[in-house]
């Protein structure tokens, strides 16, 4: 498969593995072990799925680890969001469309895949226009699209909403909890419970975003930055990156995946994402609220939002006693510290939100690297 | 037959009454295709005079059974869509339950089957189907020798569901099980993995895939005769049907002693199913396939067993594309193609549902 299995190739991994081996061995006197662990968060989770998918871990040194970030849509998405959803398909008229995952995610009380059974109207959707075309198709419902994820799908809800105002579509609405990823990266930064290194960049946020959104973390938190393609091949020359940053004493961000993502970003989308949304605050699970971390349908477009144009009184939400995902997210903890992990929480019966998408942590670490 | 099409477009629910419709339907379609078909054979495991057969119409087949162990399976089938590149329902249908039986190292005999027809399904549909297990049977030596059919109302059932239930007679040297697997014994697999599963997606009405690729699809039984053939220790056959090569390997390691260790880079796959896995998400080690052979033979064979293998048409891109180790017990993990390692779990969930 032309232009694919070139990033997979065997012997440039090995290559690529010696050399970040070699790096990280020049400040190390021969025969000493290591003076200290180096921390390396992959914030999205396209690169946590791919890093297990391939074993990379296997091909670094050993004190080099690298930790899963907040990069999952459906896993920070918190239960308030969930539990909305599943309040608003409770309504007679509404017909909820939304990507697939998002349906097995438990909320406080239930799952949309739970009312679904119930015999509510709970369509899954691979675009956001199909979600429009059901609104077309059902004039005498309201369609309420669930928007989660990040700069990657934003523009795509954006450019749905564009089209419902153009094509006078009254019944299509977007209930928001997209999300910015600068923000985040900051926070964890802020916390101060993880010492981190570096960052792996989320590669297909930087496409539509561009390189500069993560010029404060280097500048400001003296903090590498390497933007990543989802290849092995792009990961391995990622963290090599990386590491000679490390060993070099630089901080700055670097674009190792220049064949999809440009320094400026996809302009058309960011027009955009401008047009439809405004930054807001937004709650993320595990890390709490986050100021100017999301996107909400700006006054323009506010006869398409659901909080709005559906306001509804929900119950207060709670999470699961026994599930540390919060923590999972924040790179605090993994999944094998959890004690509902394998046993409880399965893909088959996730009590998680971590469990449920392919990229979410738990889903990864247990589909590939369970002990 | 040509007659009885012209004049019955359709299935109706009094095709499936027991009434005159019924006795119509059964002795101008089914009892033609499924006697002339076979009618030829003789298996020398079965007494030639034996009153087996359909003409009769009686409520059961007769059969004497032979002096061997006999294999018994069933299998129902349901796939979407019915007519897919490379196959049909009526082809699946004789082939996924044959195949159960040959796995097992034995050569099938007899299929029952049992037909579940929507109301208003396409007369010449059906024909054509039966037509097509008629060959299928024929191709693979065995004989249709009891059968039913019921029509249900529509809605009940997406047009047409097919069981069919197979007898076969052990042959000499058939594989021992899962429980003979010893570490250090080879994986064979005998042709490309995920065509099956892929090519039926990519026929699905809503999905705009064009490909050339057609389903696998086949009776494994010629494969499995040269592998007994070639070595008389085989541990264990499978057909990695729904859930694909990993879940059958999981199958082999679950609550045994010993692990098994695939190598990515010799998974053989088609480019086409590459392509399309690489575009959905999907992994061809999870997808189905309908003519494909799982072998676990001891390391001295492995390579004869090979050769065998690569000398029939269905077997020609057969590989050894794993061992079984005493590390890792009831485990399988993979050694990827840039040379780390992790966990091959079982199909988790539905990848693509109605597949067979």
């Amino acid at each position: 498969m032309k232009y694919i299995t070139e990033f997979r190739n065997f012997e440039a991994a090995q290559a690529l593995s010696r050399e970040i081996h070699t790096v990280l061995a020049k400040d190390q006197p021969s025969g000493t072990e290591p003076a200290r662990e180096i921390k390396i968060m992959e914030v999205c989770g396209g690169h946590t799925a791919a890093i297990h998918k391939y074993g990379i871990a296997g091909l670094l040194p050993s004190h080099l680890r690298l930790l899963s970030g907040p990069g999952c849509p459906v896993c920070v998405t918190s239960n308030s969001f969930l539990d909305y959803a599943v309040t608003l398909a409770r309504e007679p008229d509404v017909i909820i469309a939304t990507f697939g995952d998002l349906i097995r995610v438990p909320g406080s009380r239930s799952s949309l895949l739970k009312e679904r059974a119930e015999g509510r109207d709970i369509r899954i959707c691979y675009s956001s226009l199909d979600a429009l075309q059901i609104a077309k198709d059902n004039p005498s419902k309201r369609v309420v699209f669930l928007g989660v994820g990040f700069e990657t799908t934003a523009p795509t809800i954006a450019a749905s909403v564009k089209r419902a105002r153009e094509e006078k579509v009254t019944n299509y609405l977007v209930l928001s909890a997209f999300k910015t990823m600068p923000n985040a990266m900051k926070a964890l930064l802020e916390s101060g419970e993880l010492g981190l290194d570096a960052f792996i960049c989320p590669g297909h946020v930087s496409v539509i975003t561009g390189s500069s959104i993560y010029d404060f973390i280097a500048r400001d938190y003296r903090t590498p930055c390497v933007i990543s393609g989802f290849e092995p091949l792009d990961l391995l020359q990622s963290i090599l990156m990386i590491c000679r940053q490390i060993t070099e004493g630089r901080a700055q961000v670097e674009n190792q995946y220049q064949r999809a993502a440009q320094a400026t970003g996809n302009a058309v989308a960011q027009a955009l994402l401008k047009e439809v949304f405004v930054l807001s605050d937004s709650d993320w699970r595990g890390i709490g609220t986050i100021p100017a971390s999301g996107l909400a349908l700006s006054p323009e477009y506010s006869a398409f939002d659901a909080a709005k144009q559906i306001p509804l009184k929900i119950e207060a939400s709670r999470e699961n006693p026994g599930c540390i995902c919060g923590a999972i997210m924040r790179g605090v903890k993994t999944p094998a510290e959890c004690k509902l992990f394998g046993k409880l929480c399965t893909p088959e019966n996730p009590k998680g939100s971590c469990m449920v998408s392919d990229e979410g942590t738990c889903a990864t670490y247990y589909k590939y690297a369970r002990s | 037959m040509s007659d009885y099409l012209q004049s019955h477009k359709k299935i109706t629910l009094a095709h499936g009454n027991g009434g005159k419709l019924s006795h119509e339907l059964i002795t101008q379609l089914f009892v033609p295709a499924f006697t002339e078909s076979t009618e030829s054979l003789n298996p020398p495991e079965a007494n030639p005079n034996e009153a087996v057969g359909l003409q009769e119409l009686a409520d059961s087949a007769r059969i004497v059974p032979p002096s061997t162990n006999l294999v018994f399976s069933t299998d129902s089938h349901v796939v979407n869509p019915i007519f897919f590149p490379g196959g049909d329902i009526g082809k699946l249908a004789v082939t996924g339950t044959v195949n159960d039986l040959a796995v097992m190292g034995a050569k099938p005999l007899y299929l029952t089957s049992g037909f579940i027809i929507e109301d208003g399904f396409e007369m010449a549909d059906l024909a054509r189907i039966i037509d097509s297990m008629a060959k299928a049977a024929r191709e693979c030596g065995v004989r249709i020798v009891a059968g039913d059919t019921k029509v249900v109302e529509k809605g009940a059932a997406d047009r047409i569901f097919i069981n069919t239930s197979g007898i076969g007679v052990l042959l000499p040297r058939a594989p021992e099980g899962a429980a003979s697997i010893r570490p250090g014994d080879a994986v064979i697999v005998t042709g490309t993995l995920g065509d099956h599963g892929i090519a039926i997606y990519a026929g699905r009405e809503g999905i705009n895939l064009k490909t050339e690729l057609k389903s696998d699809c086949a009776v494994v039984s010629p494969l499995v005769e040269r592998a007994l053939q070639t070595c008389s220790s085989i541990r264990v056959m499978r057909d990695p049907t729904r859930g694909g090569l990993a879940t059958t390997l999981n199958e082999f390691t679950h609550q045994r002693n010993f692990g098994i260790e695939v190598f990515e880079s010799r998974l053989p796959v088609r480019e086409e199913v590459r392509g399309v896995c690489e575009l959905l998400g999907f992994d061809p080690i999870y997808v189905a396939n309908e003519g494909k052979l799982v072998l676990i033979v001891p390391p001295s064979s492995a390579e004869d067993v090979l050769k065998a293998l690569k000398e029939h048409p269905l077997g020609y891109d057969s590989a050894i594309i794993g061992r079984v180790t005493e590390r890792a017990p009831g485990r399988v993990f993979l050694r990827t193609v840039v040379g780390g390692e992790r966990i091959l779990d079982m199909l988790i969930g539905d990848m693509l549902p109605r597949i067979c």
